[in-house]
């Protein structure tokens, strides 16, 4: 084997390669990289040879997964070396250890350029392909109009050209304020008449790019695309080296069609005309065939002509011939072909009536189901859940149920999490959604959020026809020995609230009830025993006349926890035994549970959040979400062919029958999120009941109490927006508004502490908030996706910034075409102290809708905070300099979210305060230090010490120094916030608290501002 | 539609080769590395090439020992990149001859060649052999 010149690098290979385990690897990788280290310090006596070579060992270190952490210089060093394999080097390795905020990537700048406008194409080459790689904003300042002459430039030959149209792509994508690209329709539509495939594929690439941002300026391209396609489909003019198992390259025919997929239609006759000829070619010219590769190839491009086909919404003729195809692929024995089927099977219900067609291969599809490959099964599932409707959901989600008890862990949760949102949507019948979820509970504990149960419960609390159905049905499951925790949840409060309707039944007098909860109380954990004291009150309640032996076991329970250490259990306790000693009054405040608002379910978040990882969610992958996104969409709003369906969980019903008004001000600030959401639908109301299913609370909320269009910074204003933002502004009954996904005060709170992430969503629409920041100042980077295969229009964001920050964003534009995303930089400039927040307020136009949306940015205090750890000598005269009020403050923090010292400590560090340990002699207390910057007065050293009582960890003392006496109260109250704050919690069916609910029939009123009152 | 990552692993899960296209710290990409080779390493022969792991989608080809894994967006043509390890594969194949997991390992840097002339910033930019091995021979001509 001839080894590559390296010696060195070699042997040091093969060492790596014959350690027996991975300390020894870890002793050789040290000893080569002491061993560099030293070969660089005195730099002067290395040959270039020798440079290239240590370069070449650090990028296999790396890959090892090894921290290099010096030697980048040497790296970029060699981009200036005057020989070609050197410069190679320092290209390549360059482009693998360095990112593109790299400071060392500045000083090559000038030799980039050179290289780059020079004649040596090999070197412009090489140039090109790391500024495409890792090119930031300094390099698309001062190269792209370099580059974007060498793409149109006559002299330079293919391989240069085919670089920098990638190249400018990397520069345009990452700054697209600073690459300007006026002209370049033009020359855009002029490049795709170039003969070489290299120039086109690279091409077809920057197209796209281009076309995702603005279609309407490259119209000019789409013929051009067509033509592409038509060559190579023909097979006319096609280098044998281009065509891959007798295939002109695929790669291109996919990407061409990918780029026409961006424009919404093809309006010209004649293309229209050429480009179907060619789909319809490939539709009907794919065989089978035995070679792998050809086949693979052959069907990449077949499955790209079917996503363009039912982009375009062709001829029927076509689309069943698409569905046909489908249909036959997904019965097909080949995995990755089945696969395919099954995913764009799923995406055609997006786009096509196809929904019964579709229904044909039921069978087909649950066979799959069941398939041993896990990517396959969780295809099936998506297709299976994004197929359902009322005339098979109870076929499928009876299947899925039969499925659960075989399938394996890691897709548990999203299977029962979709069976219940299914059967929910579809159910027939409400004992069916009943038995449902209580089969799911029972086949699946485990992986049961309590948001399943809490929706069984709200479904049970608002209608009265199905109280003793699902009363019996706990009745039942409570007897059976060892039941999962989660279902003695629910039965206990299915029981407590709806078992005296069973009273006659045999089995069922309060005391037998009673007996067979009480059974499964010492096998429950903390969080169930305060629903078990209140089913015990509640039974009591109920038990009329008065059982005084029961009376007594109750009373004595209560008792025993009293002095439960659990403060809430507790609290139950003592309270539960009072009242149920005041007789009458106890029928009063036990009373049955009023019914709940309607709601949008907090289950449909919960499939969301499951399928994102938060960990991953930078904004490149915002797009990857689209899938499931758009699988909820298309199930929300899908007509329903005609059907009425006979549904009883509707809204209107609900309105009609819910004649009490909210007792719950609680509920309200549960949806008191960041901001309010707003649609008004010009169109009249619909009539499809079933797709309001799970919309919002229309009905809640007297109509006087809500103005349309309005939607205000409730976030900030505080709970006195609460009714606005939970009240979806119902203007003249029914209306359908866009809901967010997932939880907005969530999401921006999530963001305070992280740097890049989702900042809303909704059915079209995503929001992505990628930052950074230095010192005083950031840069925000909005990432606005649009999920539809139609455009947005009618964007428009406005920021409102506070009067500290000054804030610039750069130009949004107007539409976001289909399936886009928008990039827009936002800087920001922190001028002094301040908690305010800086809000954006946004809207677009989907469809005849208007939405407008208004979000807090999370440009929050503590991202202007750098964390500084100090020592003892460092902290203490500092800490004595600052003495007293104004500058040093002191307060006695009550109602503290009581938190472990270490939790807390994490805390002060997600905020940027770093807690320096062993500074304070106490245990119980922390000190933390950190600057503060701005542009008044640059860095400010900003001290911070904890004391905790660690009887009680509701309340601490806290003491905030720091140089500025407005700095000092900002970030004690900032931090006041942090320890208190009270994440927003999914709205529990709580029975009844009795102490916290003042009673008063004045509560009852229509006024919100009474609801308030009670509140407070 | 960008390629995220390529790796080549091998049975024994070390990387022989890992070029990345978003950057990704120490950490993230050892874990990374870690999830998706245990994912596809535990894969049958039977199953399909296509693996999804958090947000993206891994497009796999199994060739002797060796493992190529290669990270794309969810709305990437899983097929055509199915077909490009093999063209990759391939090329390699026609410069080395018999290519095996050793040639991969001990010429590190031919082998980050022909991937850089392929696929830039994400994106496929040649896929003709002859022009992607041009400047290799080109560079063995000049030492």
């Amino acid at each position: 084997m001839a080894l590559s010149g390296m010696r060195g690098l070699s042997v040091f290979i093969s060492d790596v390669r014959n350690c027996q385990n991975k300390d020894q690897e870890r002793l050789r990788v040290d000893k080569e990289l002491g061993n560099i280290r030293t070969r660089f310090k005195n730099e002067k006596g290395l040959t270039p040879y020798e440079k290239k070579k240590y370069v070449w060992k650090m990028l296999y270190i790396h890959m090892l997964g090894y921290d290099v952490d010096f030697g980048h210089m040497e790296a970029v060093s060699l981009i200036s070396a005057p020989k070609y394999p050197e410069k190679q080097v320092g290209y390549i390795v360059t482009s693998c250890l360095l990112n593109e905020n790299h400071d060392f990537l500045r000083l090559a700048i000038n030799t980039v350029r050179n290289d780059i406008i020079g004649r040596n194409e090999t070197f412009q080459c090489l140039a090109l392909t790391m500024v495409g790689n890792i090119g930031g904003r300094e390099f698309a300042e001062s190269l792209a109009p370099d580059v974007q002459k060498l793409i149109i430039s006559s002299s330079c030959r293919p391989l240069v050209r085919k670089k920098a149209a990638l190249c400018l792509l990397r520069l345009y994508r990452k700054n697209p304020d600073v690459v300007n690209i006026d002209g370049w329709a033009d020359r855009m539509a002029q490049l795709l008449d170039e003969r070489d495939l290299g120039v086109l594929t690279s091409s077809m690439s920057l197209l796209v790019a281009l076309v995702s941002n603005n279609h309407e300026a490259y119209w000019s391209s789409l013929p051009k695309c067509v033509k592409i396609l038509e060559r190579l489909a023909r097979n006319q003019d096609i280098p044998q080296e281009y065509t891959y198992y007798g295939i002109p390259s695929p790669w291109l025919q996919v990407k061409t069609m990918r780029a026409l997929q961006y424009f919404p239609t093809v309006e010209d006759p004649n293309t229209r005309r050429s480009l179907f000829e060619v789909l319809q070619r490939i539709l009907m010219g794919t065989d089978v065939v035995k070679n792998v590769n050809k086949n693979n190839a052959s069907h990449a491009v077949l499955f790209e002509a079917l996503s363009l086909v039912m982009h375009l919404d062709a001829e029927k003729e076509m689309m069943s011939q698409c569905v046909a195809l489908l249909g036959k692929f997904i019965a097909v024995r080949e995995p990755n072909i089945r696969y395919l089927g099954l995913e764009n099977m799923t995406r055609m219900l997006m786009v096509a009536d196809v929904q019964d067609i579709i229904k044909r291969h039921q069978a087909q599809i649950i066979t799959s189901l069941k398939d041993s490959d896990i990517s396959i099964r969780r295809r099936a599932l998506d297709l299976l859940y994004g197929m359902c409707d009322v005339s098979n959901a109870k076929d499928i989600v009876e299947e899925l149920l039969q499925y659960l008890s075989s399938s394996d862990f890691a897709m548990r949760e999203e299977l029962s999490l979709k069976a219940a949102i299914l059967a929910e949507k579809f159910a027939p019948d409400l004992s069916w959604y009943v038995d449902v979820i209580l089969q799911l509970i029972d086949k699946a504990g485990d992986f049961i959020s309590d948001d399943i149960w809490f929706r069984v419960v709200q479904f049970v609390t608002n209608n009265e026809d199905l109280q003793p159905y699902a009363a019996a049905k706990a009745r039942e499951y409570i007897d059976k020995p060892a039941i999962h925790e989660t279902m003695v949840k629910v039965s206990a409060y299915l029981l407590g609230e709806h078992g005296h309707l069973l009273a006659r039944r045999p089995g069922c007098s309060p005391k037998e009830i009673f007996n067979a909860i009480h059974e499964k109380l010492p096998t429950v954990t903390m969080p169930t025993i305060p629903i078990l004291l209140s089913t015990y009150a509640k039974i009591l309640m109920h038990t009329q006349p008065p059982d005084l032996e029961l009376q007594n076991q109750i009373w004595s329970i209560f008792h025993k926890f009293e002095s439960c250490i659990d403060v809430e259990i507790q609290q139950r306790a003592v309270e539960y035994f009072a009242l149920s000693s005041k007789g009458a009054a106890l029928a009063d405040v036990l009373a049955e549970m009023p019914k709940f608002p309607e709601r949008q379910s907090s289950l449909i978040k919960k499939a969301e959040d499951i399928e994102t990882d938060t960990a991953e969610q930078s904004a490149i992958k915002l797009r990857s979400q689209q899938q499931v996104s758009n699988a909820l969409v298309v199930t929300d709003q899908r007509p329903v062919n005609g059907m009425t369906p006979d549904v009883p969980l509707t809204l209107v019903k609900v309105a009609s029958t819910n004649s009490k008004e909210d007792l719950y001000p609680e509920d309200h600030i549960s949806n008191g999120e960041n901001g309010t959401v707003t649609e008004v639908d010009p169109q009249l109301p619909s009539a499809d009941l079933l797709s309001d299913l799970l919309g919002p609370l229309a009905i809640e909320g007297p109509p006087d109490a809500v103005q349309s269009g309005q939607s205000s910074l409730s976030g900030l204003e505080g709970i006195s927006d609460a009714v606005d933002s939970a009240a979806i502004v119902p203007i003249e009954g029914q209306i359908n508004a866009v809901q967010p996904i997932g939880s907005i005060h969530e999401r921006f709170h999530t963001l305070c502490f992280k740097d890049s992430g989702v900042l809303y969503e909704d059915p079209h629409i995503q929001i992505g908030v990628k930052a950074e920041w230095r010192a005083h100042q950031g840069r925000l980077v909005l990432f606005l996706g649009n999920k539809n295969t139609s455009p947005l229009v009618s964007v428009q964001a406005l920021i409102l910034p506070p009067s500290h920050l000054k804030m610039e964003l750069s130009l949004v534009p107007e539409t976001i075409p289909p399936r886009a995303q928008v990039q827009c930089p936002l800087e920001v400039v922190n001028l002094r102290p301040s908690r305010d927040v800086a809000v954006l307020d946004f809207s677009y136009s989907f469809g005849t809708s208007l939405v407008n949306i208004k979000l807090r940015l999370p440009a929050v205090l503590n991202k202007f905070l750098q964390p500084l750890s100090l020592s003892m000598e460092e902290f203490f005269p500092q800490w004595k300099s600052l003495s007293g009020p104004p500058l040093k403050l002191q307060e006695v923090v009550r109602g503290v979210r009581p938190l472990p010292l270490l939790e807390m400590a994490n805390l002060f560090n997600n905020c940027r305060l770093m807690v320096c340990p062993g500074l304070d002699q106490n245990p119980n207390n922390l000190v933390a230090s950190t600057t503060f910057y701005s542009e008044s007065m640059h860095a400010m050293l900003c001290l911070v010490r904890i004391e905790t009582d660690p009887a009680d960890r509701t309340q601490l003392r806290m003491t905030v120094a720091t140089g500025d006496p407005t700095l000092t109260f900002e970030l004690k109250e900032f931090i006041k916030e942090q320890l208190v704050d009270i994440p927003v919690m999914s709205s529990v069916p709580a029975m009844a608290p009795a102490s916290s609910l003042p009673i008063n029939p004045v509560s009852l009123s229509n006024d919100p501002g009474a609801i308030l009152a009670g509140l407070l | 539609m960008t390629i995220r990552f390529v790796l080549m692993v091998n049975k024994q899960g070390q990387t022989r080769l890992a070029q990345y296209y978003e950057y990704l710290t120490l950490e993230e990409r050892r874990a990374l590395e870690g999830e998706i080779v245990r994912k596809c390493l535990a894969r049958t022969e039977q199953q399909c090439s296509f693996v999804e792991h958090r947000n993206y989608k891994v497009v796999y080809r199994r060739y002797a020992s060796l493992f190529f894994l290669v990270g794309v967006d969810n709305d990437e043509n899983e097929l055509a990149i199915l077909e490009f390890i093999h063209l990759l594969v391939e090329t390699m194949d026609r410069h080395f001859g018999n290519v095996c997991e050793l040639d991969i390992m001990f010429h590190l840097e031919k082998a980050h060649f022909m991937l850089e002339e392929m696929v830039m910033n994400g994106c496929i930019v040649e896929t003709s052999k002859s022009n992607i091995l041009t400047p290799i021979q080109l560079m063995e001509k000049s030492s």
